[in-house]
This record gives C-alpha cells, sequence and structure tokens, in this order.
C-alpha cells in the first residue's frame, strides 16, 4: 500500500465556511418539502379534474376570479415590500426603513387572508363545501392549504416585526422568514391559475 | 455573519448552563443530541419490542390456526388484521426509522463532524417530542372501541377510507395521525441533520473528509424531505375522507382509490431507501475498521449513493404492477426497478473489496456488519424478479413478497441495528458490551432469521397468498407439508425472539458491570473515538477538533500505529 502523506500532509486548514447561514439552509430544506407536499396536492387535483365529465361540475358555485386576482395583486405588493425590505436591513436592521418594510408585508398579508377568509364565507353560503362535490373539496383543500401557510406566514412576519422593534435578531432568522414568505407569494399564481381559471 | 450565526446557535440556548441539572432538565426535556439520541433509540426499542410480540402472535395463528395463543388467547379475524397492520406499520415508522436515522443521526452527526450540537437544538427536541407523542398516539389506538386499524401498513382505500368496510371508525383515523405526526416529527430532524452537516463541520473537515455514515444519512434526510409531501398529502385526503366525509378516492363520487397508490408509494419506495442508507453508512464504518483497510472507492460509493437516491424516485410504480396500471408503464418501472440494483451491488461490492486483504477482527459487531451484507444481498438478489412485471404478475401480495422485504428490512432495521449498537455501545455508555454473550446473541438471532424466511419464500412461490386469517380454508393451501413449513417458520420466530433476551440482559449487564472502554476501543480514526467515553456535554471540551485527512486512513505504510485519526496532526508540521 502506497503512503498517503502527500495526498493528506500539507493540506491547508480553511476557516469555517461561510456559505448559507442556518436558518436559511434549513428553510430552504423545509421548503423543498413543502413543494412536493403542493406538487402532490396539484397532481392529485389534475388527475382528478381531468378524469371529470365536466369541470368544473354543473350546479356548483363558480370561483370569484375577479375578486381574487385583485386580491392576488395584493399578495404580490406583499411580497415586494419584502424584497424592499431587505436593502434596508443589509444597512442597518433596526432602522425604521426595515421595520415599516416589515410591517407594509405583514399588513399586506393580512389584508389578503382577510379578503380570502370573506371570500370563503361567501361560497359556502352558496352551497360550496368540502362534501358538494370534488371541486368543492379540492378548492379547500389546495387554497385551504395556502392558507393556513399564509396565516403561519404572517405570524412569523409578526414576531419578525416584534424582534425588530425590540432591536433582538438574528440575521439568519430574517432570512429564514423571508424565504418562507417568498414560497407563499411565489407558489399562489399557481395555485390561482390552477384551481380559478381552471 | 455567517461566523455570528454558528457561535450564537453553538453555545446558544440551553447550552451555557454546564451546572448540575435535574434529572427532568436532563434526560426529558434535554436539548443535547446524544440524549436525545438515547431518547429515540430507547423508545424505538421498546416499540419494537411491541412489534415483535405482535408478530408472534399471529405466526402463531398462522401455525396452530383456532387454538388458544399463549400470552394472548384465541384471535379474532379482525385483531389479526390489526395485528399484521400495526406489526408493519411499527416496524417501519416506529422503529427503523427512529433508531437508524433519528438515532444514529442524533447520536453520531455532531460527533463525528466535530462540532458541540445539531445547530437548531429545540427544533431536535421538539422533534422527538412530536415523536413520542405519535408512539402514544398509536398505541392509543389499540385501545379504542372497533380496536386499532386493520387495512394493512399501505392502508389502500376504499378499506381504509370508510369505517362501514374497516369496522375500526376510531382506530383508522388514529392510525393515520399517528403516521402523520411521526412523519413531521423526523422532518424537523432531518432539517437538522442537512444543516448540521452542511454547516458546522469541524475545520478543515472537506466534503470528501465526511465519514460515509455521515453522508448516507445526510442523502436520506434528503431523499425523505422530497418524497414525504404527498404522503402527508394524501394521508390529509384519506384523513378528510374518514371524517369529513369527502370522496378523494371514492371511485363512485368521481375520486380515485389508485390516486393513493401513486402518493402512497411516492413516498414509500424513497423511504426504503432512506432506511437502508443508514444502515449501509453503519456497515461500511463497521467494516473499514475490523478489516482495518481504508474503504474501497469512498468517492464511487458516494456518487453511487446520490444515483441510487436520485433512481429510487422513479420506481414506485412497481408496487403497483397489478393495480391497473397500463403495461406500457409497467415496462418504464421495470427497467428502473432493475437500474436501481446497479448503485446498490456498486456499494455491496465495494464492502466486500474492503473486506479483500483485510486483517479481519470478527467481533459481534463486525459479525452483524458482514451478516448485514450477506443477508441483505438475498434480499436484492429476490427483488429483481419481482421487479420485472410479467413475474409480479404471479408473485404479487404471496409470501414470496413478504419473504423478499424482510430479507431487506431485517438486515436493515434489526442486523445493522445490532451492528450499530455493538460498535458504538463504549461510546454511548463508556463500557464494551460483552463479546461472548454477544456472539451467542449473534448466532441465535442470524439461524433463527433465515428459519423463518427460507420457508416462507416457498411458500410464497407456492402461492401462498398474503394476509390471510387461516389457509385452512383454502384446499390448496392447507396440504401438510405447506402446514409444516408455517409451523417450522413460527417456532423460528419464537427461538429468535428468545435469543433477543440474552441482547437485553447484555445490554443491561454491561451497562453497570462492562469493561470499560476508554476513549478508542476499536482504535478507529474517525472523531467521536478521540472525545471521553460517554461525551461529555458539548462533546469535545475546550478545544473543537481540527481535521487534516479522511476518515479512512487504516494500515497505511510507514506509520508505526495501523490507524490514523482524523485530527492528528502531520508530523511535517510544527505542533
Amino acid at each position: 500500500m502506497k503512503t498517503m502523506e502527500p495526498a493528506y500532509g500539507g493540506r491547508e486548514i480553511p476557516e469555517r465556511r461561510s456559505g448559507l447561514s442556518n436558518g436559511a439552509l434549513g428553510m430552504i430544506v423545509f421548503i423543498g418539502t413543502e413543494l412536493m407536499f403542493f406538487a402532490a396536492l396539484i397532481s392529485a387535483f389534475l388527475i382528478i379534474s381531468a378524469a371529470a365529465e365536466a369541470w368544473p361540475p354543473e350546479g356548483q358555485p363558480r370561483l370569484p376570479i375577479v375578486i381574487t386576482a385583485f386580491n392576488s395583486l395584493i399578495l404580490f405588493a406583499s411580497g415586494w415590500m419584502m424584497y424592499k425590505a431587505f436593502q434596508p436591513f443589509k444597512i442597518d436592521p433596526y432602522s425604521e426603513a426595515t421595520r415599516k418594510q416589515v410591517r407594509l408585508t405583514m399588513w399586506l398579508g393580512i389584508i389578503f387572508v382577510g379578503i380570502q377568509g370573506i371570500e370563503w364565507i361567501r361560497l359556502l353560503s352558496y352551497g360550496l363545501t368540502m362534501t358538494s362535490s370534488q371541486y368543492g373539496a379540492f378548492f379547500y383543500l389546495i387554497i385551504g392549504t395556502h392558507a393556513l401557510h399564509a396565516i403561519g406566514a404572517v405570524i412569523g412576519l409578526l414576531r419578525l416585526s416584534r424582534k425588530l422593534d425590540a432591536g433582538d435578531l438574528k440575521e439568519e432568522t430574517f432570512h429564514a422568514v423571508q424565504l418562507f414568505w417568498y414560497f407563499v407569494v411565489g407558489i399562489w399564481p399557481i395555485l390561482y391559475v390552477l384551481v380559478y381559471l381552471s | 455573519m455567517a461566523e455570528v450565526a454558528h457561535a450564537e446557535v453553538g453555545h446558544g440556548d440551553a447550552h451555557d448552563d454546564h451546572h448540575e441539572q435535574s434529572f427532568w432538565s436532563k434526560y426529558v426535556f434535554s436539548t443535547d443530541h446524544k440524549i436525545i439520541g438515547f431518547q429515540y433509540m430507547f423508545t424505538g426499542m421498546a416499540m419494537a419490542l411491541i412489534g415483535g410480540y405482535f408478530a408472534y402472535v399471529f405466526r402463531m395463528q398462522l401455525a396452530f390456526p383456532g387454538n388458544s395463543i399463549p400470552f394472548w388467547g384465541t384471535l379474532s379475524p379482525a385483531a389479526y388484521n390489526s395485528l399484521v397492520t400495526n406489526h408493519g406499520t411499527i416496524m417501519i415508522f416506529w422503529v427503523a426509522m427512529p433508531v437508524l436515522i433519528a438515532a444514529m443521526g442524533n447520536f453520531l452527526i455532531p460527533l463525528m463532524i466535530g462540532c458541540d450540537d445539531m445547530v437548531f437544538p429545540r427544533v431536535n427536541r421538539l422533534s422527538y417530542q412530536i415523536f413520542l407523542l405519535s408512539a402514544i398516539v398509536l398505541i392509543i389506538s389499540f385501545f379504542v372501541p372497533g380496536g386499532g386499524f386493520g387495512g394493512a401498513w399501505t392502508a389502500y382505500p376504499p378499506l381504509s377510507a370508510k369505517a362501514e368496510y374497516n369496522s375500526t371508525p376510531f382506530g383508522a383515523p388514529l392510525w393515520l395521525i399517528a403516521v402523520t405526526l411521526e412523519i413531521v416529527a423526523f422532518l424537523l430532524g432531518g432539517i437538522n441533520f442537512i444543516t448540521t452537516t452542511m454547516n458546522a463541520r469541524a475545520k478543515g473537515m472537506k466534503m470528501y473528509d465526511i465519514p460515509m455514515i455521515v453522508w448516507m444519512i445526510v442523502i436520506a434526510s434528503i431523499l425523505f424531505m422530497c418524497s414525504v409531501g404527498p404522503l402527508i398529502a394524501g394521508a390529509v385526503m384519506l384523513l378528510f375522507d374518514q371524517t369529513l366525509g369527502t370522496a378523494f378516492f371514492d371511485a363512485a363520487a368521481g375520486g380515485d382509490p389508485v390516486l393513493w397508490q401513486h402518493l402512497f408509494w411516492f413516498f414509500g419506495h424513497p423511504e426504503v431507501y432512506v432506511v437502508l442508507l443508514p444502515a449501509f453508512g453503519i456497515v461500511g464504518e463497521i467494516t473499514c475498521t475490523f478489516a482495518r483497510k481504508k474503504l474501497f472507492s469512498y468517492k464511487l460509493i458516494l456518487y453511487s449513493t446520490i444515483g441510487l437516491g436520485i433512481l429510487s424516485f422513479f420506481v414506485w410504480a412497481h408496487h403497483q404492477f397489478i393495480s391497473g396500471v397500463d403495461p406500457r408503464a409497467t415496462y418504464l418501472f421495470t427497467t428502473t426497478t432493475l437500474l436501481i440494483s446497479i448503485p446498490v451491488a456498486i456499494i455491496m461490492f465495494a464492502y466486500i473489496a474492503t473486506l479483500y486483504g483485510g486483517s479481519i477482527r470478527f467481533t459481534t459487531a463486525m459479525l452483524f456488519g458482514l451478516a448485514f451484507t450477506g443477508e441483505f444481498l438475498l434480499g436484492g438478489v429476490t427483488g429483481i424478479w419481482l421487479g420485472s412485471s410479467g413475474v409480479d404478475i404471479y408473485l404479487h401480495d404471496t409470501y414470496f413478497v413478504l419473504a423478499h422485504f424482510h430479507y431487506t428490512f431485517v438486515p436493515i432495521a434489526i442486523i445493522a441495528t445490532f451492528a450499530a449498537v455493538y460498535y458504538w455501545f463504549p461510546k454511548m455508555f463508556g463500557r464494551k458490551m460483552n463479546e461472548t454473550l454477544g456472539k451467542f446473541h449473534f448466532w441465535g438471532t442470524i439461524i433463527p432469521f433465515n428459519g423463518i424466511f427460507i420457508p416462507l419464500f416457498i411458500l410464497g412461490a407456492g402461492g401462498q397468498h398474503r394476509r390471510i386469517y387461516n389457509y385452512q380454508h383454502f384446499p390448496d393451501l392447507a396440504g401438510a407439508d405447506m402446514q409444516d413449513m408455517r409451523v417450522f417458520a413460527t417456532i423460528s420466530l419464537i427461538v429468535m425472539l428468545a435469543f433477543q433476551l440474552v441482547f437485553i440482559a447484555n445490554f443491561i449487564i454491561s451497562l453497570k458491570k462492562g469493561e470499560k472502554a476508554g476513549k478508542n476501543p476499536w482504535k478507529a480514526n474517525t472523531l467521536e473515538w478521540i472525545t471521553e467515553s460517554p461525551p461529555p456535554h458539548g462533546n469535545f471540551g475546550e478545544t473543537m477538533p481540527t481535521v487534516y485527512r479522511g476518515p479512512y486512513e487504516y494500515s497505511v505504510e510507514g506509520r508505526e500505529q495501523d490507524y490514523w485519526p482524523q485530527n492528528e496532526k502531520p508530523e511535517s508540521e510544527p505542533s
């Protein structure tokens, strides 16, 4: 057996790597799982709706396309505000500009969830429920899952905002919340086109 | 900033206080990765006893149908179904997963990559707490009215979806909730494993210096994270079908029962590799240490594992060849299934090549490691027949399938786990296990194991169908020769279970009275062996290790010792 000294002997010992922070990397892994979760819901939706005789089925209320399109704009604006918050954050995490942007993101998110909630109540009153048809079942399953994620993300934004006000924040927490909000905003157009426009 | 984050996370949270802690905060609500690893290991072992007991009861029914079973009584058909279902569920989700991935990953990853704890210690603690909750929910489901879920561990609808078919109105939803909680627990663990290995390695540890078992656990975690979403989606849909009355999987109302099979097996097949890879990793470490040789083709094994992981997402429909899948699609899945045997074979051959020319020490850990290689090979080779759609149409749902996957899962979940326990016991508890009792236990496990499943191969090839309560009702399967083989398998099982008492006794005695192990009883290279046994809180004391070489530098020419720890400074450098 040959001696291994030259291959390993004089190696340089690098300093600790500075790639992605723990929070960001952990969140990316988590978002990967979430993407597969939504992919499964979407593929289930596509299989069932393709096999149905008519989609949307007859006698079921139609989904509010226009109001939701408007609501989508609110969500996109919220994502844009999150992006805008990143620039002042890099200069000074606790500056008024950062905190304002994060609060704006959060309030736009709350408005999005609120409008969705009002639309759900209207749809329920029109007779669209989880058991009324596959159409209703998938609507509440997919859009409801997204709504739960949006609520979770808004709670994350609220905590982020509190921590910014208190002046006690790890950079990685900011990255993690930011990434999760981008995920909630980014997956929405796919769901909108598939579920509302089909 | 990233460096600051390391420091904050590494030493933050509960890790500042090294003072004496109460029993509860030290062992029950600990955020220390070693304690969480033990929690997973002991919970998994306790669940293994339940799963083994279930196997004993239903094997007794098959060998001596209708007779009263000692320690159980007369077994009803409904209880039989429930036992078979929960045996499978427990052994995969509550034994293989917690012991192989969670316990080994938690205990070994920070020690082997040279850091003081996982990067998210509190997430880690939450992971175990959710896991424990899931185990409790599962156990509760055995005692609710109607009994535990009996629709097989694959839970195919419509049987699983409607209480009027499965007659377990509470057992079925509880079973689903337990499985989902368990999955969520491992999701949190997986995030920790991947992030820790990527971000918290010791100074100097490059990608190719990471011990193979750590790579295997990380790749397994990635597979798990990528495959588990569809199962959660399917489980939520099935739960709605059971409780809210939706019809996602009800063909009569426009749903699709085969959809569940796709969602389940899209997770289910990668899951096989999720538990296989840590077992491969364990055996790789043990093979190198006790053959005193460098791991043969480290990079090839690593690349094969990655290839295997990618391929494992394209084989799932081989579980569904008789579920009405298009025959043209079965060609595709037959091809991918046969392809996946190539990376697995590469890894097996690499381990055999590692043995070649080594100076092998037959410790108990090594015996279990070698047994894994041999027995898993049988499981893999029989899988080639089942992967071919033509053969599978005959063999589907027979005991041949059952024997095949037990020849993979028992080596994974039982044999590799024992190898790991015998190998790392000195590091975990500071004392060695008794080798004589260990060898006794080894032969008492391996011989009966083959005694159980070789007859089942023959029975399966003879047409014995799975999930049958009493074969005496089927004239073709009620012959005396077939019944004799069933009795032989059952007696082998009882012998195998009885020999586990030797292990338990050895474990408990060695905890108290075993030979003191010292830091490095096996003269191994990886970082966990440079610290005290058991490692203190924070693992390495004041100075964290620096890594200068790969983990498998055994028998290097020109060195006095036949091992070369990863952290030892090269002689050319001033110390």
